[in-house]
């Protein structure tokens, strides 16, 4: 009678736990929680975990509460994988992932291969952040959906608006030494070249990914070139340091980036005294002028104390509930159906979709440059008294490029 | 072009001499003690953590003298009560006692501060260019570093060469046990060596902390490199770390602002024009291969001259 009563000690809570377990939906957060992607992996962390708790407060997803596992993959492709076999081991069937293209490849290819390999027990990838274009063209899944614009249509705004600016001659490149830096210079090569043959690229640098911790040598480079104006995709500590070796080397250029905004980015730019002359493109930002969008943004603030760096991450959390609503289930191959092709309001105002060939969201991105603030703009970043002002809406027709995808589907 | 040597002169000495204060300590301790200190960057990572913490809580100047010495007290803490009971177990054990406290280092900042990069400032005394050289500014901070770096390693060349301290302790370098029995106390000797270099180390943390980035792998990032200074500089000689550090500070500065690669070389008989799945070996730049020079020179000074630049002994 005692062991009895012991086993069933012992028991009991585990059956309560797993069926609480089966109850939630899990949704696995692979990114850097450690190491030199740290700052950036905390915030989207934070980010996600806000989105959960709201779509949670209004009665989940279908009736399932969202939880949010997070995972640290230190930036690492491998240890990405180590990671998301964990995170299938306990019950995990939707993982999102964004810093690091190398990553979001090795991590779509092993969603790919798991999902033929055990028929039932398929797991989507949310990718929010990592932006190589091979992802949606060579390398392209079904079982990966990305939310934000691919590293060739950003490049594509960012270049018709700088074909724009006359004052532009020699363009300096320096970016990270990765699929996703590759693909920046390449780009910024090749659509320069073609919409405007007249600018120079004086200088043309890769350096290893988040592993220098000071820029000052690359900084003289730059200088010593005599460039006017400076294309980085770098992000994370990569962009923060870059723009703070600037600003103690005294260089004046203007700044095109991908993602000046990002943790840190901001401190080092008011450091330099550039305003507005650093700019970058995004999917949306604080001061984008929608009504919907800045009520968010200032609710989302109060309780993170973060801005909200991932508008992305908000449209990626509500179209997964409006696709998992739209097929009334939350099995990801009937999500993963849903998705495709499915229309979306998304938070900065216009109507994005989620292109059926090659699972790239299409969607409306802004180009905002970062200085002082007038009136009608109340956000700026991380108490610099700065933030970011419009200087170019481009909508969703003119923010696409085409795919070479093509797509096995299941 | 001019500018960009200037410029990368001055960044290559400030870098060097920083890896100079982190391995003059690592050296001494080797060639007393025989023991590879694993744990020698942590205590680098450790001084600019105590640096961070304290500057917020009485200002960077009291840090900047506090931090080592704590960092400097642990270190001896660490020599009595850790290695010196090792020791009879033999080389092996007292390298495991490093190796872990390594980890346990880092994993200790990481609960305390977490694995964020911290904001931690250059003080507002010295926030400004110092001077402008052909329009680059040159700050304020980084010249302060390399005053310190320099003010430190005359202080140590005294020490060592000029005094009766310094007398006692080259001789227990070489003769530990004629020094014993000449009445010095050897083991308060090499306590105090392990303290001083600990405290070296922290130093360094503390001045570079503001000036490079302060997170918990940053022992992790640096320790390496300082293997390769000291083993190119030859282990336990002072003089060496002193060269080996200038030049890799130098090399790896150097290699940033170089833009030529392989298939350059050759001119207009420029391999890469031709199909080959070399292509891309052929069109990597000095630039892009920077991080594992020192590596390069590490196998190439082991091949050449294993005692290193001015060991003496072969191990």
């Amino acid at each position: 009678m005692r062991k009895l009563t012991l086993a069933i000690a012992v028991i009991a809570p585990m059956l309560g736990h797993a069926a609480s377990a089966e109850d939630a939906l899990k949704i696995g957060y692979i990114d850097p929680l450690s190491g030199g992607g740290a700052s950036v992996g905390e915030g989207g962390l934070k980010t996600f975990q806000y989105l959960a708790d709201e779509l949670n407060a209004k009665g989940g997803i279908l009736g399932h509460k969202i939880e949010i596992v997070p995972l640290d993959n230190k930036t690492n492709p491998q240890e990405s994988l180590v990671q998301a076999q964990k995170a299938i081991d306990a019950g995990v069937h939707y993982i999102t992932q964004g810093n690091g293209s190398s990553v979001g490849a090795a991590l779509s290819d092993f969603v790919t291969k798991n999902n033929s390999r055990n028929p039932g027990k398929e797991v989507l990838y949310f990718n929010y952040a990592a932006v190589d274009p091979s992802l949606t063209n060579e390398k392209c899944s079904y079982w990966h959906f990305r939310w934000d614009a691919s590293s060739d249509i950003k490049m594509e705004a960012l270049t018709n608006y700088m074909k724009d600016t006359a004052s532009i001659k020699k363009v300096y490149l320096i970016n990270q030494d990765y699929s996703f830096g590759q693909s920046v210079r390449t780009d910024a090569r090749k659509m320069l070249g073609a919409k405007r043959p007249d600018i120079q690229i004086v200088g043309d640098e890769l350096h290893p990914l988040l592993k220098v911790t000071d820029f000052s040598p690359y900084i003289a480079k730059i200088k010593a070139s005599g460039a006017d104006s400076v294309v980085t995709g770098n992000w994370g500590q990569d962009f923060a340091l870059l723009l703070k070796a600037a600003a103690d080397a005294g260089l004046k250029v203007n700044w095109y980036t991908y993602y000046a905004g990002g943790a840190g980015g901001p401190t080092a730019v008011k450091q330099t005294g550039l305003d507005h002359q650093v700019f970058q493109i995004t999917e949306g930002f604080a001061n984008s002028g929608n009504k919907a969008a800045m009520d968010y943004e200032k609710a989302f603030r109060a309780k993170v104390n973060l801005s909200l760096w991932y508008p992305r991450a908000v449209n990626e959390m509500r179209m997964f509930k409006a696709a998992a609503e739209k097929a009334n289930s939350i099995d990801p191959v009937k999500v993963a159906a849903a998705l495709e092709d499915l229309k979306f309001e998304v938070l900065d105002g216009g109507q994005g979709v989620m292109r059926k060939d090659d699972h790239q969201f299409l969607q409306p991105i802004y180009i905002s440059s970062f200085g002082k603030l007038t009136e009608s703009e109340p956000f700026d970043e991380e108490s610099t008294g700065w933030g970011w002002h419009l200087v170019s809406k481009i909508d969703t027709p003119q923010a696409m490029v085409s795919t070479t995808c093509k797509m096995v589907r299941p | 072009m001019l500018e960009l040597i200037v410029i990368s002169t001055l960044n290559g000495v400030l870098f060097g001499m920083l890896l100079f204060l982190l391995s003059s300590g690592l050296t001494v301790i080797f060639s007393m003690m025989g023991v590879l200190n694993f744990a020698h960057a942590s205590f680098y990572m450790l001084g600019a953590f105590f640096g961070f913490q304290l500057t917020k809580w009485i200002g960077f100047w009291p840090a900047l003298v506090l931090a080592p010495l704590l960092v400097g007290a642990i270190g001896m803490a660490v020599e009595r009560y850790g290695l010196r009971n090792t020791h009879k177990h033999g080389h092996v054990a007292e390298l495991l006692l490093t190796f872990g406290l390594a980890f346990a280092i880092e994993e200790i900042v990481s609960m305390i501060w977490g694995k964020s990069p911290l904001d931690y400032r250059v003080p507002a005394l010295l926030d400004f260019p110092a001077f402008t050289i052909f329009s680059t500014n040159y700050p304020a901070y980084k010249i302060f570093m390399l005053a310190v770096s320099v003010i430190i390693f005359v202080a140590l060349l005294i020490v060592l060469k000029r005094t009766r301290v310094g007398l006692v302790v080259q001789a227990a370098l070489t003769h530990p046990h004629m020094v014993g029995h000449l009445g010095h106390n050897v083991g308060r000797v090499f306590m105090a060596v392990f303290g001083v270099g600990s405290a070296l180390a922290a130093l360094a943390g503390v001045i570079a902390g503001p000036a490079l980035v302060t997170q918990s792998d940053m022992a992790a990032s640096l320790g390496p490199i300082l293997f390769v200074v000291i083993v190119f500089g030859g282990l336990g000689s002072l003089p060496g770390a002193f060269i080996a550090s200038l030049v890799i500070g130098l090399v790896q500065t150097f290699a940033v602002a170089l833009d030529g690669s392989l298939a350059s070389a050759f001119g207009p008989l420029d391999p890469s024009a031709g199909p080959s799945v070399l292509t891309d070996v052929w069109n990597v730049t000095i630039a892009q291969v920077a991080p594992i020079v020192p590596y390069l020179l590490l196998v190439i000074i082991l091949i050449v001259r294993p005692m290193g630049l001015m060991g003496t002994r072969e191990s």
